[in-house]
């Protein structure tokens, strides 16, 4: 219906984006009619997301014909945001911003760099950041979750960690079962999506190729690669974050810095 | 400043009971004696050496500690009380682990499931795990809390019994002052983090 109104791509999307935007609202009035207030929050997200994808967009419209260095510059300003946001989650735990972008750097970054060495990723830079920013972006949810689970794991636990102190047992020994739990944990998701690819869901890189006209056994094939390459990158991450976090938690005389109230 | 001006001595063998109000500074004392809370000021001497020169590792075997729950590791009594021995590398024998249980009053619950133990139960595993390091003293941070009647007198009667036969410098945190008048040689006050009487029970406590 709306292919017969707007003609120019551009005037499309934006009526496309109208129209998904409608479907929100009214979910956001259904739920407000029910006591829950969702107007602000989602009203500021998704002007927020909306500018944000449109200015990145933009800005990979400037960059498709530049050098292929700028792609490593802008996967390593993703890095540093995906560390900031996902430090988010950790409030409370010392150093969780260095924490996290060094894991997702470890985690993705590496990753991200052996694949394109090995050409599973092409190098233009059409390919390299929208690949490389979806493995970053896996990278700083598992993160996230696993920060996350670790910190209440650990608040939850002040008297089981310190009683191992008191017993003579090192900071890392203290905290080792949540640092597994938390690793275990972040990993769902990941594994869930490898599990279900396919049956529960066919997801964006597969569809965009078959729109773009690729086979679509090849296209399969390479949404697995690329669902590989996320839980790889995601499991690297979460646990560098894991381990690093776990010495930040303890002071050097092996006293838990992490408490209730503090 | 939660504790401020607390100077005192344990001897050997000896039981200090340390009584006050509650939000005192009664635990965060105790914590600070096994450097669980690390001083602002001011420092503790085991055995004449200053606690900050000993590795926190080997200062918390010579110094066990048992607080108001028992935190048990999941797995088996005997499980528990190997705990603080191998993480020095060392592994108790079976004939150490009786006699440990023995002196709690737990003969033959070493391969209980700790899943399966009375909470008076629990809280005396936590002291024979606490006295598997053979520690030269012991922070009680209020251990009968917890506990009813029946599962106190228990614990009491294992706490008289650590100081007596084993020569073991208890300090004990509570908030009972007939359990600080039957346990306690000597018996400290403490009132917004400072000691402001100290001495025989009778004469600290009938003031």
């Amino acid at each position: 219906m709306l292919k017969a109104l707007f003609h120019g791509q551009l005037q499309l999307g934006l009526a496309q984006a109208a129209a998904a935007a409608l479907a929100a609202l009214v979910i956001v009035i259904m739920a407000g009619r029910r006591g829950i207030h969702l107007e602000k929050d989602l009203a500021i997200a998704m002007v927020r997301g909306l500018v944000q994808i449109v200015a990145v967009g933009s800005i990979l419209l400037l960059l498709l014909r530049g050098p292929s260095w700028t792609s490593v510059f802008l996967l390593t300003a993703m890095i540093v945001a995906a560390g900031a946001t996902s430090a988010k989650r950790a409030k409370g735990m010392p150093g969780a911003f260095e924490v996290s972008t060094w894991a997702i750097a470890c985690g993705a970054g590496l990753m991200i760099a052996i694949m394109t060495l090995l050409g599973v990723i092409d190098t233009p830079i059409t390919s390299l950041v929208p690949i490389g920013s979806m493995m970053i972006a896996n990278a700083m949810n598992t993160n996230g979750l696993a920060l996350n689970r670790f910190r209440s794991d650990v608040l939850a636990h002040v008297g089981e960690i310190e009683t191992a102190l008191a017993l003579g047992a090192d900071g890392k020994t203290s905290v080792s079962p949540y640092v597994q739990v938390s690793f275990e944990a972040s990993l769902i998701p990941a594994i869930d999506s490898l599990r279900s690819l396919g049956i529960v869901w066919i997801p964006g890189l597969m569809a965009g190729m078959l729109l773009s006209g690729a086979r679509p056994v090849y296209a399969a094939i390479y949404q697995f690669v690329l669902l590989a390459m996320i839980f790889a990158s995601s499991g690297l991450t979460s646990l560098v974050s894991t381990l690093l976090i776990r010495s930040r938690v303890m002071t050097p005389a092996d006293q838990l810095i992490l408490r209730p109230g503090q | 400043m939660l504790v401020a001006d607390a100077s005192f001595g344990v001897l050997k063998g000896e039981t200090v009971a340390i009584v006050g109000p509650s939000g005192s500074g009664k635990s965060s004392l105790l914590r600070l004696l096994n450097r669980l809370d690390e001083p602002t000021s001011g420092t503790v001497y085991l055995d004449g050496t200053d606690y900050r020169l000993m590795a926190p590792r080997e200062l918390r075997c010579r110094i066990g500690m048992v607080m108001q729950r028992p935190f048990l590791f999941p797995g088996t009594v005997a499980d528990n009380l190997q705990f603080g021995p191998r993480q020095r590398g060392a592994e108790l024998s079976t004939r150490v682990v009786e006699d440990l249980l023995a002196g709690v009053l737990l003969g033959g619950f070493e391969t209980r499931n700790v899943a399966n133990l009375s909470g008076g139960e629990a809280q005396r595993v936590s002291f024979a795990r606490a006295l598997a390091n053979s520690p030269e003293a012991l922070l009680l941070d209020e251990p009968t809390s917890a506990l009813d009647e029946e599962a106190k007198r228990e614990v009491e009667t294992v706490i008289q019994g650590i100081g007596q036969r084993q020569g073991v410098a208890c300090v004990l945190v509570t908030h009972d002052a007939g359990q600080a008048a039957r346990l306690g040689q000597r018996v400290m006050l403490l009132e917004s983090g400072r000691i402001v009487r100290s001495g025989l029970a009778s004469e600290v406590l009938r003031a």
